[in-house]
């Protein structure tokens, strides 16, 4: 057992952050879960500023994951508000038959 | 120091497990019990690693107010019948070599990058807002947040406000076939056209239109 320094943490960082991308691929059955995925990614951010933060000794870190946060629960409350709406429009948040832009 | 290294890979574990259950997971209910989960364990790493306050303002934010969001939005929508199904069809599954490929060949960017990872020589020369150790986290956050970054923090006030005016008015819809009450209509009311005085004759009654 090696003591626990800053390339743990960014490690951490790492393979949270590749979980939310794989959940964006593979996620093909609801959009909520996206959202998730998008909201694991944010938290995965947030590991990195937090541990460069501290082993760094600068505060500079943790005041922008503060707003990091504050932007991810704004963009959570938008996200899901569009979800109700297109939910009560189309009756399906399937990923794969929300094809209106046919993208 | 033990103790630490236990704590970190406890919690880390934890939260690496619970982030694949989150991506995995059948059921959309589970994905936001085990996002909680997650949430949970980072904080208790910022706590664990000396950032006290913003592992409780996770704890609050995101636990008690998003994940919640999540769950009151999962339960409202019909979901639970597409919960048997990993993928929707066989076209949609084409999608998933792509996003392995790509998320490890992300991984192992930011891996190399972990390992290549150097202090610059004058680091510590550069940085203005160093960490006070003698007073506690939220002292030392709220001394720089209030201060130096006072602009920053009142437009992510007002991000938050118009994420607010936003969610209201992307959901907000007038029903017809609604009972409400109106108070205009309540206090414009007049004695001529509520009350209607009628002379009735003995042995007949009155025909009155409802």
């Amino acid at each position: 057992m090696t003591e626990i320094g800053l390339g743990h943490y960014l490690t951490l960082g790492a393979v949270i952050f590749s979980i939310g991308i794989i959940g964006i691929f593979l996620n093909r059955k609801n959009i909520i879960v996206i959202l998730m995925s998008i909201e694991l990614i944010l938290l995965a951010v947030n590991i990195n500023l937090v541990a460069f933060s501290i082993f760094l000794g600068d505060i500079t870190g943790q005041v922008f994951t503060l707003f990091i946060l504050t932007v991810a629960a704004a963009e959570a409350a938008i996200g899901l508000a569009i979800i109700v709406v297109y939910y009560r429009n189309s009756g399906t948040i399937r990923v794969e038959e929300i094809d209106k832009l046919k993208g | 120091m033990i103790a630490h290294t236990f704590f970190f890979y406890t919690f880390s574990i934890i939260a690496v497990i619970s982030a694949i259950m989150v991506t995995v997971s059948k059921n959309t209910v589970h994905s936001v019990f085990f996002l909680i989960l997650d949430f949970i364990s980072i904080s208790c790493l910022f706590i664990m690693i000396g950032a006290e306050f913003l592992g409780m303002i996770m704890l609050i934010v995101y636990v008690g107010a998003v994940a919640v969001l999540f769950l009151f939005v999962v339960m409202m929508l019909n979901v639970a019948q597409q919960k048997n199904q990993w993928f929707a069809s066989e076209s949609s599954s084409k999608h998933i070599p792509v996003g392995l490929i790509i998320s490890t060949i992300i991984f192992f960017e930011l891996i190399i990058v972990i390992g290549g990872w150097k202090y610059k020589p004058d680091l510590f020369d550069l940085n203005n807002s160093i960490i006070n150790y003698s007073v506690s986290n939220t002292h030392s956050l709220g001394q720089v947040l209030y201060t130096d970054y006072i602009h920053v923090f009142q437009i992510s006030g007002m991000i938050l406000l118009v994420a607010m005016i936003g969610a209201i008015v992307l959901t907000f819809r007038k029903r017809k076939g609604v009972k409400t009450q109106s108070y205009l209509k309540q206090i414009s009311r007049e004695r001529s056209e509520g009350v209607e005085l009628l002379d009735v004759e003995s042995n007949k009654g009155v025909k009155v239109d409802d």
